[in-house]
């Protein structure tokens, strides 16, 4: 038996060669000190590599169609066998390739890996990272919930934001004036075949480039990057101290890799993925539309950031970052790789981490949001006055409550009040309220005169 | 094709300088072949292009969608109605529904809203005790005449065509509004 197939493999290495051309790839040599730090690429690949089959999975069960998406995904998170795990690891795939991505990058970027001969290394890796945020968006239309079709609605604003083009390119998105038949058709074709077929091509442009140029060596402190001598340098080091990628690399790839998905199939399992939302109709409109994770820390930035500056950050925001990440390995690369001897390179990715992790928090928080589901105060105080039970129903049926808190109920948009009365006087009070500013909205137009005057009774005893 | 091998003159005199004739031939194939791909790839690439296009292309009528009598809209109040769009496809399904804010303003007199807030688009909600259009997404806030309040919303929230016709309060259908970078 054990003969019979080696004689098979004798036969097919002979008619094919796959044997001796793999070979060379998979034993050439790679720096000896190339361990735990550079197992983040491959996990990135692997989680790809995920996604397709679990891509697959659920293609087999879903309806790429407007009218029938959400009644296939209930489906196959309710009913069909393993559809709700296949869901989650697809769902968490996606949060690990884009984690993966992140700190693969940052990776290179503290090693200065990107410096030459590897600036192509590098830019195709900054197309790969946004193919793949691209596909973290598109899937999530695919959800095809309310909160999918009122995503597209504010990924074609984001795009009409773009001068001269604008209008046309959110129409493009949308797949015509309007939601309708055409849209998810179009996402689905974006995310399934388009942007999937851009990413196997680019990956293995980018692994070419991986083994062309070599896996970059850890850097030393002293040891600048010189184009004049470094290939030279760096085949010497190979053939002196390398050791073969497979076995001696690549385990830790195939065993971090392999944690990685085990990972990622128990959060399948034990949290599942996100719940549906309601139904694809636009004109339910009692709905809070909010992006998974991974698109939060730009949705709190448009929140956050001064409204004027808003269609400048919204263009020139993302043109920037390209156009700042592919000239890196222009600006610099070469001379010093070693992050001791470029501290502001380490202190620019701590502060980028930092902004993005702190836009998350805040994207969960989400403290512009008014908060409709306040419960009013007078569910928890009652007032002997007439006038204090009045003012403080009329506090939360006003809309106050939404923005403003009192005793730890209400939301955190406006200042909270529960002490307000301390320091402002009635008048003060009156004049705001009448008036607005400071991003309140003047409620002068509205509030009848006795109205106003139980609203602020109501405030001035919050002591 | 053997004009490599015959020949073997000088070396500093390239073979095909002795074979002008098969050299333009070999060099018109080339272009000729290079041409043809071209037309072969732009054949395939029109049909595939204007599948991609060709929402933007269709001419959209704009129809008057009826959504209730006069007196269904109270003066003074703000109501949401559900129409369908112009002309929708088939297996739209649901995704055919546009909402509006009908506003009765006075005596026969009707402002109808979008639902999409300026900003960034997501559906603005009225809050009638309060007499405000709220956003759920980054806190824009509208009057009850759909100008600014608060947030970041960059203009007042965008209105239908609106008439009374044969009893009933009609709504043009119109494209989803989309703010451009002049207007933010």
């Amino acid at each position: 038996m054990k003969r019979f197939l080696r004689n098979v493999g004798d036969w097919l290495e002979d008619r094919t060669g796959v044997m001796s051309a793999i070979r060379p790839i998979l034993n050439h040599l790679v720096p000896p000190g190339a361990k735990w730090a550079y197992v983040f690429g491959s996990a990135t690949l692997f989680c790809f590599i995920l996604q397709v089959v679990t891509g697959i999975g659920l293609a087999l069960l879903y309806q790429p169609s407007s009218d029938a998406a959400y009644q296939s995904l209930k489906f196959i998170t309710d009913q069909a066998m393993f559809g709700r795990v296949l869901r989650g690891i697809h769902f968490f795939g996606a949060s690990g390739m884009i984690l993966f991505v992140g700190v693969h990058m940052i990776r290179v970027y503290i090693m200065a890996a990107y410096k030459y001969p590897r600036e192509m290394n590098w830019i195709t890796g900054v197309f790969l990272l946004f193919l793949t945020i691209i596909m973290g968006f598109t899937g999530q239309l695919l959800r095809w919930d309310s909160n999918g079709v009122w995503s597209s609605v504010v990924a074609a604003q984001n795009l009409g934001r773009i001068p001269l083009i604008g209008t046309t390119l959110a129409r493009l998105l949308l797949g015509g004036d309007t939601i309708g038949a055409q849209s998810l058709s179009r996402f689905f074709a974006y995310h399934v075949f388009l942007f999937p077929a851009l990413i196997f091509g680019l990956i293995g442009f980018h692994l070419f480039l991986v083994i062309r140029n070599g896996i970059s060596e850890p850097p030393k402190a002293g040891r600048p990057v010189d184009p004049k001598t470094y290939r030279k340098w760096y085949e010497a080091m190979l053939k002196r101290e390398g050791v073969p990628f497979w076995p001696d690399a690549a385990w830790r790839d195939a065993m971090f890799g392999a944690l990685v998905i085990i990972a990622i199939v128990g959060l399948a399992i034990t949290v599942g993925p996100p719940a549906l939302t309601q139904p694809p109709d636009p004109s339910l409109i009692k709905t809070t539309p909010a992006p998974d994770w991974y698109m939060l820390p730009i949705f709190a930035l448009f929140a956050l950031v001064p409204p004027r500056t808003e269609s400048y950050l919204i263009f020139f925001g993302p043109v920037l970052a390209v156009g700042a990440l592919l000239a890196l390995p222009f600006l610099s690369g070469t001379g010093e790789r070693s992050p001791i001897r470029r501290p502001w390179a380490v202190f620019g990715v701590v502060c980028v981490v930092i902004f993005v992790g702190a836009l998350l928090v805040a994207g969960e928080i989400a403290p512009w949001s008014p908060r409709f589901d306040t419960k009013p105060v007078t569910n928890f105080v009652s007032y002997h006055n007439p006038q204090l039970e009045r003012g403080a129903m009329l506090f939360y049926k006003k809309g106050c409550q939404y923005c403003h808190m009192i005793n730890g109920e209400g939301g955190i948009k406006g200042p909270d009040l529960s002490v307000i009365g301390r320091t402002w006087t009635p008048d003060q009070l009156d004049v705001q309220i009448v008036n607005g500013g400071g991003n309140m909205p003047a409620y002068g137009g509205s509030l009848k005169q006795d109205e106003l005057r139980a609203i602020v009774a109501f405030l001035s005893v919050q002591k | 094709m053997n004009q490599e091998k015959s020949e073997p003159t000088s070396e500093n005199t390239p073979p095909v300088a002795k074979h002008p004739d098969h050299d333009s031939r070999r060099d018109f194939m080339m272009k000729v072949s290079l041409g043809l791909g071209g037309l072969a790839a732009a054949a395939v690439a029109v049909p595939v292009v204007g599948a991609l296009v060709a929402p933007l292309l269709e001419d959209k009528p704009e129809v008057w969608r009826s959504v209730g009598t006069p007196d269904q809209f109270p003066v003074g109040v703000t109501k949401l109605v559900k129409f369908e769009n112009a002309d929708p496809k088939a297996w739209a399904g649901s995704t055919a529904h546009t909402a509006a804010w009908v506003r009765h303003e006075a005596d026969g007199q009707f402002v109808v809203f979008s639902v999409n807030c300026t900003h960034l688009g997501c559906p603005v909600r009225w809050e009638a005790d309060a007499e405000l259009f709220m956003c759920p997404c980054h806190g824009g806030v509208y009057y009850r005449d759909g100008t600014v309040a608060a947030g970041p919303p960059p203009k007042p929230l965008p209105r239908y065509a609106v008439r009374v016709a044969q009893g009933q309060v009609q709504v043009g259908t119109a494209p989803i509004p989309i703010t451009k970078f002049s207007d933010g």
